[in-house]
């Protein structure tokens, strides 16, 4: 049904996407489908890595470790940009056509009010991309 | 998830949009991991990233500053003005001479073989083209002030010029002329005013950005550290630059931008305000003002949130165009002969008048070079961590050689054009015989000249139209510039943190113009200015030692 996967990688934040690359696992190994890392960095040195380099190597590894045992070793893509907050809706579009993905599983934030000025960014790829968005909040807190 | 305990392949999986290997550079091992001492959390749903020390205090200090003025504007005006008196009268010195070491520290880097270093490692390539390149350099450094002092100030030093030498009876000359004047000389009067004005929009200014931005350029993509201002004094502090001294330069960079960017955003307010008064009758006044602060700066976080490519990038294109236009029309319908010799004649002016006009010592022309000369070296001084952190963040792939002629001397030479085509053309309606747009306020002159010419309705209004957008510009980029600080030297940290300074501008721009006008902005400029002008001169050195320890192409 799958064949190419897309995962959104944010390095910085993999606490977050646990949840996410399960997911993202679980379903290449059901379907057999190739995955592919994307992550966004700057040309300027950040957290990760001080250069873009050090950035895709670090990408590449984790591709790497996070392969599921299904025969696909998972590539990994590296994109740049000036400003990966504004453009990251962008830059995922792009990837999908890129890579051919047919599936996005993506992390995301729990729905809050401020989502109708700046949405979130699966919500803007859902609404852009023929692909489908398979979108994986996080648990919801027992209150 | 299983792991694999395969070796890694042996083809390198695809990769888009890295640039080609980088080549030699030397990075600073350091243990530093950018965002390390950052706070991060999710208050009612909205994400922040910040550095908790650089970001409280600044932004703090600077609510203090907006609320204190605005309730007390009579005291506040004491205190700019004081402030203002007192560093023209003793720090004016220290401005034009440090001013003048960063133009020679760029000329002479011009010519030595470090020069040959390139920014990003020996093997890398631009992110821009070069056309894309010099624009962008050109509306990130001047904007607003192009519009504001384009006809005002080679009008002044006109007039000053002419009315030559008076001097007070403590043997101080009070008139405002530049050097020795030139009274009841109107060509030696135009050549001299031309000459002065040039001296405050050409290769100083831009020297002190290029010094920013070169730095910040090396310390960030040649030896690996975050890109905020404190990674230039690595050399100097070493690990030290990760606390308290790091913290205090980082926050003195953000106070400099935030003031240099508020005095431009109340000029362009200032200067919108009678633009509309003048071409529609809209009555100015505090109101008015007030009101157009706040409307310019709501569309200006609507491009903050759009973000560089589709806010900043379009918008600056846009006005690229219109100034373009501007310029064109005033060439050919102004004095066109006299604005193409005019401007050799300026270069060569402004060349012989240099020493002059840059020598911080014994100047007899207080006011000139305390009034004006000081002001401007503190306004540029205190945009040039906003400018030369812009300007390094486009700038990877270039060698130092031609970064700084591209730096120093396109823009200076744009900036000279701009000024003749607009001077020449007012003090050619001066000596024609119209004094409308000499006697006029400042804002208001550069209405007035474009009233003399055809089609005054159309090209005033592509005035306000450019004053406008240039706010906008400069206010989100400057908001990205102070956010990137305040997050540490992190460039991807949440948006809501750039709308919030991006209201703060508007709120200083606002708090300053109301308690105490166009001499307030003034005042802060010059004070934020001064202390970051010991930072730019450490900076010098910083540069020197930075560019020493990268290996040098062609040599082995």
């Amino acid at each position: 049904m799958f064949s190419k996967i897309l995962v959104p990688v944010d390095l910085a934040h993999l606490g977050a996407l646990e949840k996410a690359l399960t997911v993202a696992a679980d379903l290449s190994r059901h379907f057999g489908a190739a995955l592919c890392y994307v992550g966004v960095t700057t040309s300027q040195p950040n957290e990760i890595a001080p250069t873009p380099e050090v950035y895709e190597r670090k990408l590449k590894a984790f591709a790497h470790e996070h392969a599921p045992d299904s025969g696909h070793e998972p590539t990994a893509c590296v994109y740049h940009s000036a400003d990966p907050v504004a453009d990251l809706d962008d830059i995922l579009l792009r990837a999908i056509d890129d890579v051919g993905a047919d599936i996005v599983v993506m992390a995301t934030h729990l729905p809050t009010h401020l989502d109708a000025i700046m949405p979130a960014n699966g919500a803007v790829i859902a609404k852009h991309t023929a692909a489908s968005v398979f979108l994986v909040r996080p648990d919801v807190p027992n209150e | 998830m299983a792991k694999k305990p395969v070796p890694p392949p042996e083809t390198p999986p695809e990769s888009v949009g890295i640039p080609v290997p980088e080549g030699a550079t030397n990075l600073i091992d350091t243990d530093y991991q950018i965002g390390q001492d950052n706070y991060q959390a999710r208050p009612l749903g909205v994400s922040i990233d910040i550095h908790g020390v650089v970001f409280a205090i600044s932004s703090l200090v600077v609510l203090g500053f907006v609320v204190l003025t605005l309730a007390l504007p009579e005291q506040a005006t004491a205190v700019f003005d004081g402030m203002k008196n007192w560093i023209n009268t003793h720090a004016t010195w220290f401005y034009l001479l440090s001013a003048n070491v960063f133009v020679l520290l760029c000329l002479g880097l011009i010519f030595s073989p470090l020069g040959r270093i390139r920014i990003g490692g020996a093997e890398a390539t631009p992110d821009f083209s070069r056309v894309a390149w010099f624009s962008m350099l050109f509306a990130a450094g001047m904007g607003i002030g192009l519009m504001f002092y384009g006809v005002a100030e080679p009008l002044t030093h006109f007039g000053t010029s002419l009315a030559g030498i008076t001097v007070g009876e403590d043997g101080v000359r009070t008139d405002w002329a530049p050097l020795g004047g030139a009274a009841g000389d109107p060509e030696a009067a135009a050549d001299l005013g031309m000459a002065a004005t040039l001296l405050h929009w050409s290769l100083h200014p831009w020297a002190m950005y290029a010094i920013v931005a070169l730095s910040l350029a090396i310390f960030s993509y040649n030896k690996g550290l975050p890109m905020t201002v404190r990674s230039i004094f690595y050399p100097i502090l070493g690990e030290r630059i990760w606390g308290w001294p790091g913290h205090v330069i980082d926050i003195l960079a953000v106070f400099a931008t935030l003031f240099g960017l508020a005095t431009s955003l109340g000029y362009g307010a200032e200067q919108a305000t009678s633009g509309l008064s003048h071409l529609f009758g809209i009555g100015g006044g505090d109101t008015t003002l007030v009101l157009l602060i706040a409307g310019i700066t709501a569309v200006a976080v609507v491009s903050i949130v759009l973000g560089v490519d589709k806010g900043v990038r379009r918008l600056s294109e846009i006005n690229m165009v219109l100034a373009f236009v501007l310029l064109i029309f005033v060439v050919f319908v102004g004095p066109t002969l006299l604005i193409f010799t005019g401007f050799f004649h300026n270069i060569a002016n402004y060349l012989g008048e240099l020493p002059f006009l840059s020598n911080p010592f014994a100047r007899e022309d207080v006011n000139y070079s305390q009034g004006w000369t000081t002001f401007y070296w503190g306004w540029w001084i205190s945009w040039s961590p906003f400018v030369g952190m812009f300007i390094a963040r486009v700038s990877r792939g270039r060698s130092v050689r031609e970064f700084l002629i591209s730096v120093l001397l396109i823009p200076s030479t744009v900036s000279i054009f701009w000024f003749t085509a607009f001077g020449t053309t007012a003090i050619e309606q001066v000596q024609a015989g119209y004094d409308g747009a000499a006697t006029a306020e400042l804002p208001l002159q550069l209405f007035m000249m474009l009233g003399q010419l055809p089609l005054m309705e159309i090209t005033s209004f592509i005035g306000i139209v450019l004053v406008i957008v240039f706010f906008i510009t400069s206010s989100d980029s400057g908001s990205l510039v102070i956010d990137t600080i305040t997050a540490g030297g992190k460039i991807d940290a949440p948006k809501p943190q750039r709308v919030f300074w991006g209201i703060i501008e508007g709120a200083i721009a606002i708090a300053l113009l109301l308690g105490g006008g166009l001499a307030a902005l003034q005042a802060v400029a010059v004070s934020a200015g001064l202390p970051f002008t010991l930072i730019l001169l450490a900076g010098c050195y910083a540069i020197l030692r930075g560019l020493l320890s990268e290996p040098r192409p062609g040599k082995a």
